[in-house]
């Protein structure tokens, strides 16, 4: 069975404004209280990159800039895996306007298009040369990034940066796929213990579909969240570890399911 | 790496559909660029596959239904490869089989359609728009999974021009770490407004065909495909010996001056085959025929190899099918690999005099022992792939 050690985790959602602030909410200690929240513009990016970059890749990169901090690695420094539902759809939809009325595409927008936005940003932020991909699995996307990155560590033997995130999409463009909130997470993962590791997961692929009492977070607050939200099916795995507890939980993927086990370090 | 064999391809592009129409189109040297008639669209030239339009999804899964997908259902019904695939089902196991598909525009051509269908006076979207089947990224591993009848996990890799050329190596993953025993990699990009006029404002688009490596050549002509291997630990085919991939981290949509991205996806691609520069025989190009790809690639190719490996683009013969590149280029390699053939680069008039590289301008019957294929993307994202006769 394959696993990883997560060296590093970050969160950003709805009442979930980093994970030193998230822990003890996730843990059910404090109170949850959903409000939006502004992804922090993430202070890698250079000025003028700001400018250009939308709600979807500040979020990407907050994220992925959070847990490699607090895995104490150096930005872009690892392998990254990016995976995203929707990309930027804010974006699209513009783009889609702007073909409609026969418009010129900006070409920025264009540029900024590309479900790999993220992470060419990210690798140009960091300066990295780190090989780095990025995904879609529908509602699964958490589902499939995770075994990737976890099979990624396995098999190269080396650390990877996971980020999923999702944005809402502009109710035009996908009215039967309106994304509740903005919600990222990130997850450093290491083939070894060393360095302090969190937990360990180990991983497999199922057929068949996800015990439901498997998948749903235990924390009622965030159930809806969970469900709404792409990315935010990691919510049962980061709430076990901010509760520091032993889980055997399942991530739906169409038919079947990724199951996961979480250890505490 | 442990090679791993493609049991079974397929190929579809505006140079024909399968291996033999493709490898025919090749060797006589007949590209499938023509002027653009897409859309309304008529700026430079595009490779353009006929008859998607009149092609049917079956009714059951009729929700998945666009251009991009029609493609696909196409190269799944080319050179057995829908038999190929149901006989490892039965070997394997429906679970066993991964799905790991490259597309960076999926299905979008519907919702810029149906953008311009809205209600004039509500501005409602057309009844019938289906985002999730049709658009979403992840519609072209969904359905090829749906199709094919597999149950292993599924996801489809979008890294822009890179993305089914990465697809092999995340495939990779899965099946080295045990998730899957084979999986469907590959992927399909089809013809869009939302490309031909996006980089038309980026200045690419070629008024005349594609010339990669021209001194005179000024930019892409955009061409569709959809192309797929089956990724297996053991069987008869052609091997992927070795894979590597990187970032430039330098710029979203121009590729590093120095080459560094492409060169260390290239040394790492060679270091995992355990192979030094000199076994490789051929390399297929990214080769987009934009000014600086094309620069950049062959000052990567002479600091890598230096200046007898024999190289040259396939872009001249069938556009710069963006995400679905990797694939179709992938099954070029094979095709050199086991014919001993290798393409010259079509449409080039003088070479650039300031390149390098041993950059082939006419075809050459040679036995070919290993390719090598380059796939770059928007985002600075490079992937080089290690192709084998046989493992």
């Amino acid at each position: 069975m394959m696993q990883a050690f997560i060296r590093g985790v970050s969160v950003c959602g709805p009442g979930l404004d980093g994970w030193a602030a998230s822990r003890a909410i996730l843990a059910g200690n404090q109170p949850y209280v959903p409000r939006p929240i502004q992804p922090p513009v993430p202070s890698i990016l250079a000025a003028n990159e700001r400018r250009r970059t939308g709600a979807a890749v500040r979020l990407a990169l907050s994220v992925a800039q959070q847990a490699s901090e607090m895995a104490d690695i150096a930005p872009g420094g690892i392998a990254s895996l990016f995976a995203t539902s929707n990309g930027d759809g804010a974006v699209v939809h513009a783009i889609l306007q702007t073909l409609a009325s026969d418009e010129p595409v900006s070409p920025t927008q264009f540029h900024n298009s590309v479900h790999n936005a993220a992470s060419g940003y990210w690798s140009i932020a960091t300066g990295s040369r780190q090989p780095t991909s990025c995904l879609s699995g529908g509602d699964a996307s958490g589902a499939a990034a995770l075994l990737k990155a976890v099979a990624a560590v396995e098999v190269e033997q080396v650390p990877v940066l996971l980020c999923v995130y999702d944005v809402p999409v502009p109710e035009l463009l996908a009215p039967r796929r309106s994304t509740m909130g903005s919600f990222g997470a990130g997850l450093v993962l290491a083939a070894g213990a060393e360095h302090g590791a969190l937990a360990r997961l180990r991983v497999t692929y199922q057929p068949g579909p996800a015990p439901p009492d498997q998948e749903v977070p235990r924390g009622a607050a965030w159930r809806e969240l969970a469900a709404g939200n792409p990315a935010a099916r990691l919510l049962r795995l980061l709430e076990s570890l901010a509760m520091g507890i032993y889980d055997d939980f399942a991530l739906s993927l169409l038919d079947g399911h990724a199951q996961v086990t979480l250890d505490p370090c | 790496m442990r090679p791993l064999v493609l049991t079974a391809t397929t190929v579809i592009s505006a140079i024909g559909r399968g291996a033999a129409q493709t490898l025919a189109a090749l060797r006589d040297r007949r590209g499938g660029l023509a002027p653009c008639d897409f859309q309304g669209i008529a700026t430079g030239f595009i490779g353009r596959v006929p008859d998607v339009e009149d092609h049917a999804l079956p009714p059951e899964l009729a929700r998945f239904d666009c251009r991009n997908n029609r493609l696909a259902d196409l190269a799944l019904h080319t050179d057995g490869f829908d038999a190929a695939v149901a006989a490892a089902r039965e070997r394997l196991g429906a679970s066993r089989i991964a799905v790991v598909l490259g597309s960076s525009t999926s299905g979008i051509l519907s919702t810029e359609e149906a953008y311009r269908a809205r209600d004039p006076l509500t501005g409602a979207m057309p009844a019938g728009f289906d985002y999730e089947h049709t658009h979403e990224m992840f519609s072209l591993a969904h359905f090829l999974r749906s199709m094919l009848g597999l149950r292993g996990p599924a996801m489809t890799i979008s890294t822009a021009c890179a993305s089914s050329a990465q697809a092999f190596i995340d495939a990779r993953h899965l099946i080295e770490a045990g998730i899957c025993d084979a999986a469907i990699v590959g992927g399909a990009d089809s013809l869009c407004g939302m490309t031909l006029r996006g980089f038309a404002s980026l200045e690419l688009i070629s008024p005349v065909p594609c010339a990669p490596c021209d001194a005179a050549r000024a930019g892409i002509s955009i061409g569709e495909a959809a192309g797929f291997a089956l990724l297996e630990r053991d069987g008869d085919g052609v091997a992927l010996v070795g894979c590597g991939a990187s970032s430039d981290g330098y710029h979203m949509s121009a590729p590093h001056p120095e080459a560094a991205g492409a060169v260390a996806a290239m040394r790492t691609a060679l270091e995992s085959a355990r192979l030094s520069p000199a076994d490789i025989d051929y390399v297929n190009l990214h080769g987009t025929g934009t000014r600086a790809n094309d620069a950049m690639e062959d000052r990567a190719i002479l600091a890598v190899f230096g200046a007898n490996t024999a190289c040259s683009s396939t872009k001249g013969w069938t556009g710069h099918m963006l995400g679905a590149s990797g694939i179709v280029e992938a099954v070029i390699s094979g095709l050199c690999l086991r014919y001993g053939f290798m393409p010259g680069g079509l449409n080039v008039a003088v070479l650039d005099p300031a390149f390098g590289a041993n950059v082939l301008l006419h075809n050459a019957d040679v036995p070919v022992r290993r390719a090598m294929s380059n796939a770059f993307g928007f985002g600075g994202t490079n992937c080089s792939l290690v192709f084998a006769a046989e493992a």
